[in-house]
């Protein structure tokens, strides 16, 4: 069993996606491209953009995600993260690449298969405000998903809908009130109740505490991990929060413009990042500790993220990169298995030099490295 | 010009209330700080806790109806703002307080050019004449680490990204060297590589220019590594007053051990997250005791129904609750096992 991202993008990989044994979700070179015009003769004509404009919002993400396990994705704003996890679903719709789950590409269903397979993949979004219609009661919401996929029916359902309420801690009473009557912990779990009311396999939670007061992130967090653990759960999820991201994930997955940058075990990615920007972002973390405040050295970046639209070539990160030499400009770093399961993409560092820091000034080992060392181990 | 025990502001017993339909709404009620110059005073709290309207009303900015100021004092620099007329607090707010706000997408004005907002504040309150506040304001927008100033500074608001905007803000409130600045949730909505640069550069300017600062916020991790003292509020009420070393160290109240405890340390392994259970108070219906007593994991009978006192545990350290004392003597205790 091997749950990295695997190099080559053209192999036709997944044999046992979804089986006892393989990874339940297998994504390859999955793309999301938002054409946003310019470059045709009218655009000349008219003033508009005389290139075409691109946001590559995903771009070549290739990851394996693990029966049972929170796979923690995380990335600033605009990197692409809710853009994969809505295309994983088909909510958006990918460019290219495939998603496989029990040896179907969900990228290529279509109609009654793709409903058929949706059901065991769910979401939770970030804003509990806007994701429950106003004008349907707790009842109907979360009964919903019953109906389209006829799973139960008139007292049968009541009766579902009464148990999942009650699994995420809400009285069974709620089912005749509206959304507005609760707050935004209270709604998060109907978001909740309405996700699991299918018998999901896979939920992506999209911010699911981004919204929420402290005390409340809490609640909900322990929730998600205690539904994981009854129903053998497997989750995708997203936030910005990397606190929250160590405290729920098994593994992390770090995103910068539409690329994943670094993947390792959460433990491990936190006590030992080797790509620049991880480390960035790891130690912009602020500690609830001011004695290690006091002590730590902070890295802080320069500048902002760059726009997706025709983002910078070579390393996409280079334009921050404090470690950036003239060929980070040039070459698209691969990720590369850097230490036993940790994954990185940077071509200054390498299985024999994997600390960036001790690299001789100048040097990408990984350049060197990438030609001879091989990634078939899928 | 400062007062004669070194505090730029004191505020006694300050209470902000709303006259709403359900009932009034005690946002503030009954608290008290100090903040000596050149100091940074965190204040920490989930929403409805009060800490917004505490410093809404320390520049006078409570919409009324239906807030009101009831009672109270706000000594800045010895002089009570809440006695001032409206033109005095003019002359004060924006030219010795400044203020930035949490979200800088809506506090720029859209049709006006970065030029013009900064250029506002020191032509107002400094009189300077428009090519000087010109020049000022490309000062300020190069000390605030904007890059390229003298062009940018002819930008619209939507040209600059969130950072660059939150940036802008900065230059803004810095322009008239403010003594006191407040910083209502500067990076909440900001990605954390920028809250790390825009943290990193208030720190800087705070010590250039000696500026307080008074830093809200619900992030106990923004607020271990940038303030001097914390308070910690809750329903309204000050639950908890310490340093800001001590109040991690050793603190003394439900909440506030609660709070620490329920936030994701990424430095350390640990097990399933502590949660505070139930919901945020609402304000304008609380019970008759300790506002936190539904939700406290340690609630006797005394708590639901008698209003705890605000136990005073060493020089600088306070705390609201019945068994402050025990809580602290036991946070001491825990300190010791622990080696750190």
């Amino acid at each position: 069993m091997n749950l990295e991202p695997v190099q080559s993008s053209n192999r036709v990989a997944g044999q046992n996606v979804g089986q006892n044994g393989g990874p339940l979700l297998a994504i390859r070179d999955l793309k999301v491209h938002f054409d946003l015009g310019g470059g045709t003769t009218w655009d000349k004509l008219v003033g508009g953009s005389p290139v075409k404009r691109t946001v590559k919002a995903v771009d070549g993400v290739t990851l394996d995600i693990a029966r049972g396990e929170t796979l923690g994705l995380v990335g600033e704003s605009g990197c692409g993260k809710s853009t994969l996890g809505r295309a994983i679903l088909r909510l958006t719709e990918p460019t290219s690449g495939q998603v496989l789950y029990h040896n179907r590409d969900l990228a290529h269903l279509s109609g009654r298969e793709l409903r058929e397979h949706r059901r065991h993949l769910q979401i939770i979004f970030q804003d509990p405000y806007a994701s429950l219609n106003p004008r349907m009661t707790v009842g109907q919401i979360v009964g919903e998903p019953l109906e389209t996929f006829r799973l139960a029916q008139g007292k049968a359902a009541e009766q579902r809908v009464q148990e999942l309420l009650e699994t995420v801690g809400l009285s069974r009473r709620f089912i005749k009130r509206y959304p507005h009557e609760f707050s935004g912990g209270q709604r998060q779990r109907i978001g909740i109740a309405r996700a699991l009311a299918v018998d999901p396999d896979f939920i992506v939670a999209d911010e699911p505490i981004s919204a929420l007061d402290v005390s409340i992130q809490a609640q909900i967090m322990n929730l998600l991990e205690r539904l994981q653990r009854q129903k053998n759960l497997t989750y995708l999820f997203i936030s910005h929060d990397l606190r929250a991201i160590r405290h729920v994930s098994d593994r992390v997955a770090v995103m910068y413009l539409g690329k994943l940058v670094e993947v390792a075990d959460a433990a491990t990615i936190y006590r030992e990042p080797l790509m620049p920007y991880t480390k960035a972002l790891i130690s912009a973390v602020p500690v609830p500790d001011p004695e290690v405040e006091a002590k730590r050295q902070r890295i802080v970046l320069e500048g902002d993220v760059p726009s997706p639209i025709n983002p910078p070539q070579g390393c996409r990160f280079h334009t921050r990169c404090p470690f950036a030499i003239q060929a980070c400009k040039e070459v698209v770093p691969q990720l590369v298995e850097i230490k036993p399961k940790h994954w990185a993409a940077c071509i200054r560092i390498s299985r024999e030099q994997p600390h960036i820091e001790n690299v001789v000034p100048g040097d990408a080992p990984g350049l060197r490295e990438s030609n001879t060392s091989h990634y078939t181990s899928y | 010009m400062s007062s004669s025990n070194g505090n730029l502001l004191e505020i006694k017993d300050l209470r902000t209330y709303f006259e709403l339909e359900e009932g009034t709404v005690k946002a503030v009620d009954g608290i008290s700080f100090e903040l000596k110059r050149g100091e940074t005073l965190g204040i920490v709290g989930e929403s409805g806790s009060g800490k917004s309207v505490t410093n809404l009303s320390i520049i006078r900015l409570i919409p009324s109806p239906p807030g009101k100021i009831v009672s109270g004092e706000i000594i800045f620099d010895g002089q009570d703002l809440l006695l001032l007329p409206e033109s005095e607090v003019r002359k004060i707010r924006g030219r010795r307080i400044a203020m930035i706000f949490q979200d800088p997408m809506t506090s720029l004005n859209p049709f006006m050019k970065i030029s013009g907002q900064l250029m506002e504040m020191t032509q107002l309150h400094l009189g300077y004449d428009s090519t000087r506040a010109y020049e000022h304001a490309v000062k300020m927008l190069e000390t605030v680490g904007i890059p390229d100033a003298r062009a940018r500074v002819e930008n619209y608001p939507h040209e600059f990204s969130g950072g660059m905007r939150q940036r802008v803000m900065i230059a803004m409130a810095l322009s008239c060297e403010p003594e006191l600045l407040i910083a209502d949730e500067p990076t909440t909505a900001l990605d954390v590589t920028i809250q790390a640069q825009i943290l990193e550069l208030i720190k800087g300017l705070k010590e250039q220019t000696g500026t307080s600062v008074i830093l809200i916020t619900h992030d106990l991790g923004v607020v271990a590594g940038m303030t001097d003292h914390l308070i910690v509020m809750y329903a309204g009420k000050v639950f908890e007053q310490a340093p800001t070393r001590e109040l991690f160290a050793v603190p003394s109240n439900p909440y506030t051990k609660g709070l620490l405890r329920s936030v994701p340390d990424p430095l350390t392994e640990q097990g399933a997250l502590y949660q505070i259970p139930g919901l945020p108070p609402d304000v304008a219906h609380l019970p008759p005791g300790c506002p936190f007593a539904p939700r406290c994991d340690r609630v006797q009978q005394i708590c639901r129904e008698e209003y705890p006192p605000f136990v005073q545990l060493n020089r600088d350290h306070h705390s609201l609750c019945h068994f402050a004392r025990e809580i602290y003597n036991e946070s001491v205790a825990e300190r010791n096992v622990v080696p750190t």
